[in-house]
């Protein structure tokens, strides 16, 4: 079977005709395939949602318990059979409960990795790669420019601030699945064993993911109501990343405003958020990792999906991947 | 380099002067000789190096990069340093290392033209990526960082637990990388005596007269002066070597040539720099707009010094000759300022007059309705006080005319940095002109103080309760005639401008006052600023 004749592009989303269901769709739809619980590829209201378990705990947690009509849990590795195509669900190692969604008939396989990296992890299992005739992949970092530096690197310049700075608190901006976790753990490797100051909006992702066997140290609320403030001077305070914009961040003292996120490479990025210590830690690939990776599994052909597209299909091209961009829409590329 | 990459890293993104004084004042405690020095003059702007062209970076990249692909990265990154620095890949043999910025620098000032290239490509692939950014910003000249000489000067004196002026007088006589004065400054040896004499002195400064300050004190005791709308400046002529410095201390001598060519003084003299005609050519002074077309450049061309002459308005001298005259009274040292620039060259000089009073009610209503439009005021001086530097109460005091003040519509507002980064605390603000479709709004100026921190949050909490449209990180906000909020704005001046839709533009301008109880149909309008502007002149 050709390729796009297995899955191709829909107003809903990527849609597989013979099995009949769509992967993460952007409007509901009778069956879906989730690759991973960010709100731009789990939505409500499907009919029938197959996701690993996790992402179907997220989506509960987010959605609350009538976020589908029913869910099937998909075990990593496992073939499921829709309408004769093949599903298989594999570790994408981008936020606990991701996974790549393999999609096989007539002897044709497409790997749809969803959003994926391939640095370590602790809250998540890593990304296994599939050999796979189309391998479509994420380009949110898709440009030469993007290296991410070393995770520790970036988590020992928030510790040194830390010591520089000791009467501010640090608030640092984090995406409340995924981000905020892994940098907890992070922070929790380099040995800082202080409490962490939670946002409110993290308090249910953190607890799941605790639940899960996931060790994140002492947390505690940054909040505690009017009669209990405290400024938390010296401490670390993680919040949504809209959050040292509002009014929430003023009860700290002189808050020192942090985002953890690949974007903060680019300096003028950080500097129209009014961040004043980057942090670059990415939950995506950045552009060796992107590169390598398609090296790795040679799939016989490239399909690109949100982020920028042309410059990886470029790379592609240039060593002779036959590439194409996929131009779906809905998919927040800037999340991160 | 890495040490000092974070360093510039760090401040660029730091709004907060006492925090960019500190991450300063650690870098400088932890950084060896010779690198610190040579990072302090990269700040400080007096690091020379053979400068490297963008062109020949993008050449270095490109030698290794598809060019499609480079567009790509240069298109989103915006800045050609940072698109290398961040698309640079080093060969698979080449570990990252720490080079010493003091090594880096020495090599770049002793390479040759032909050497620059492959120097520079070898210390792309050695360094990481925020020291190939350092690497670049210094090689193309353009470090651009938010920190001025005169905050650096102010970490090293918070670094040795030393006064400001103490290195603002040795900084001249110094050059990079400044070896014996971080020796001094961590106590590790005495003070620097510098081969060249010192020639840039700390300067006395004033205090303004705060409410009943004056009270008890005795006209009598007190000489007055009009306080000019110019800049401060030293002029020097010691040992032969002619310089002119700011009030912090930066030399700008070769911006003004004519006065370097005419000082034919031998001394030290305190004054403002003015432009237009001297007392002694009955030529009008210079408005600061005027001074301003000679300000900030390296050189000048012979049109502006035509068109804006320059000149010194003396009142104050520290040297006469070589006879340091600091202690003296200053009736004392009037005299001598007088003398000598009686003999000096009258376009270029001219001793500023005194103005007699015999009482403060005098004085105030001279201050308040001086006989010239570039007068912003009086100085006061105690006849018996010796020229001492820093900011001391008492022998000095500055005495402003009121500023000017008007009423404005709050129009957009953009959120502050650092402490203020969750309060909308930049706000643009407007006044009435009649237009094509009636009296409209349009802005006339920008302020992001002279409020307090509760009228702040009461115009924090307006901003957010009543965004109309928001661009990017500024809001508009409801100003309409019959709903908005009114703001006195008080100013020092106001000057013709082609740049803004208003033709005015504001100096100073800050918030004095939250007028809740007017209707932006109350608000000032343009006709106002405009004959604010007639009457200045």
């Amino acid at each position: 079977m050709k390729p796009d004749a297995l899955l191709f592009p829909a107003p809903k989303g990527l849609y597989c005709q013979h099995g009949d269901f769509y992967i993460d769709p952007v409007q509901p739809v009778e069956r879906a395939l989730i690759t991973h619980g960010h709100s731009d590829h789990a939505r409500a209201g499907h009919g029938h949602v197959l996701a690993t378990r996790e992402t179907l705990d997220i989506m509960r947690l987010r959605y609350g318990d009538d976020f589908c009509g029913a869910s099937e849990v998909a075990r990593f590795g496992e073939t499921i059979s829709i309408g004769g195509v093949r599903v298989r669900f594999h570790p994408a190692g981008h936020v606990l409960g991701s996974a790549q969604i393999s999609v096989e008939a007539d002897g044709t396989r497409i790997v749809v990795s969803g959003d994926y990296k391939r640095r370590p992890d602790p809250t998540c299992p890593s990304f296994e790669p599939v050999a796979c005739d189309v391998f479509i992949t994420e380009a949110t970092f898709g440009l030469p420019v993007f290296h991410h530096p070393d995770d520790k690197g970036e988590i020992a310049r928030l510790l040194q601030s830390l010591r520089q700075f000791p009467e501010r608190a640090h608030v640092v901006g984090a995406y409340a699945l995924g981000k905020a976790q892994r940098l907890i753990a992070l922070i929790r490797q380099q040995g800082y064993d202080e409490p962490i100051h939670i946002h409110g909006a993290l308090a249910r992702l953190c607890e799941y993911y605790r639940s899960q066997g996931i060790d994140l140290g002492d947390i505690r609320p940054a909040t505690l109501g009017p009669e209990n403030r405290q400024d938390l001077a010296g401490a670390i305070v993680l919040g949504p990343p809209a959050a040292f914009a509002e009014r929430w961040a003023r009860r700290f003292a002189d808050p020192l405003a942090i985002f953890a996120s690949g974007w903060m490479l680019i300096r003028q990025r950080a500097k129209q958020r009014g961040v004043e210590l980057p942090l670059v830690i990415s939950d995506h690939c950045d552009w060796a990792e992107l590169t390598a990776t398609i090296r790795e599994i040679a799939p016989a052909e490239v399909w690109v999906t949100h982020g920028r597209e042309e410059a990886l299909v470029r790379w592609c091209q240039l060593q002779g991947i036959p590439a194409r961009p996929l131009h779906l829409v809905g998919y927040d590329d800037e999340g991160e | 380099m890495r040490a000092f990459a974070e360093l510039l890293d760090r401040l660029v993104l730091t709004p907060q002067r006492n925090a960019k004084i500190r991450l300063l004042v650690d870098y400088f405690r932890g950084a060896p000789d010779p690198s610190r020095g040579y990072a302090l003059a990269a700040i400080a702007g007096t690091l020379s190096l053979n400068t490297v062209k963008p062109a020949l970076i993008r050449d270095l990249l490109l030698e290794r990069m598809d060019d499609v692909l480079f567009h790509y990265s240069y298109d989103y990154v915006g800045d050609l340093a940072e698109t290398v620095s961040l698309a640079w890949e080093p060969p698979p043999d080449v570990a990252p290392q720490d080079i010493p910025l003091g090594e880096v620098v020495e090599r770049l000032q002793r390479a040759g033209r032909s050497e620059v290239r492959s120097l520079v490509r070898d210390f792309l692939d050695r360094l990481d990526t925020s020291g190939r950014f350092a690497l670049l910003k210094l090689a193309t000249g353009g470090l651009r960082i938010g920190v001025s000489a005169r905050l650096a000067k102010q970490a090293l004196a918070q670094m040795g637990g030393k006064e400001v002026s103490e290195i603002e007088t040795l900084w001249h006589g110094l050059e990079p990388p400044y070896l014996p004065l971080f020796l001094w400054l961590t106590g590790e040896a005495e003070m620097p005596v510098l081969k060249r004499p010192a020639v840039f002195h700390s300067v006395m400064l004033a205090t303004a007269v705060g409410e009943g300050d004056l009270e008890g004190l005795d006209p009598a005791d007190f000489a007055a002066e009009w306080k000019w709308d110019g800049i401060r400046v030293q002029i020097a002529n010691v040992g032969g070597a002619r310089r002119l410095y700011s009030r912090s201390g930066d030399e700008i001598s070769s911006a003004f040539p004519e006065i370097i060519e005419a000082a034919d003084i031998t001394g030290v003299i305190d004054g403002e720099l003015l432009v237009g005609g001297t007392m002694r050519s009955n030529r009008a002074t210079g408005t600061f707009a005027d001074l301003q077309q000679r300000l900030n450049r390296k050189t000048v061309s012979r049109k502006l010094m035509e068109e804006y002459p320059a000149f010194i308005r003396a009142y104050d001298i520290l040297y006469s000759g070589d006879r340091d005259i600091r202690p003296e009274p200053f009736h004392v040292r009037r005299e001598a300022l007088s003398a000598l620039i009686e003999a000096a060259s009258p376009q270029h000089f001219d001793l500023s007059p005194l103005v007699g009073f015999s009482s403060w009610k005098e004085l105030d209503e001279l201050r308040s309705n001086p006989p010239d439009p570039v007068i912003e005021g009086v100085m006061l001086k105690r006849l018996d006080s010796p020229y001492v530097a820093g900011r001391a109460k008492g022998p000095w005091f500055k005495w402003k005319r009121a500023p000017f003040n008007i009423d404005a519509v709050l129009m957009y507002a953009q959120r502050g940095h650092g402490k203020r980064s969750s309060y909308y605390s930049d706000f643009t603000f407007g006044v009435w002109a009649e237009g094509e479709d009636g009296m409209s709004l349009v802005p006339v100026g920008k302020a992001y103080f002279g409020f307090t921190d509760a009228e702040l949050e009461v115009l924090d909490r307006f901003v957010r309760d009543n965004t109309v449209e928001r661009f990017g990180p500024v809001r508009a906000v409801r100003a309409e005639p019959d709903s908005g909020f009114v703001v006195e704005v008080a100013f020092e001046g106001l000057n013709r401008s082609t740049r803004h839709k208003s033709g005015v533009a504001m100096r100073f301008p800050r918030i004095a006052r939250l007028r809740p109880d007017k209707l932006p149909r109350d608000a000032d309008r343009l006709e106002t600023l405009q004959a604010m502007i007639a009457t200045q002149r």
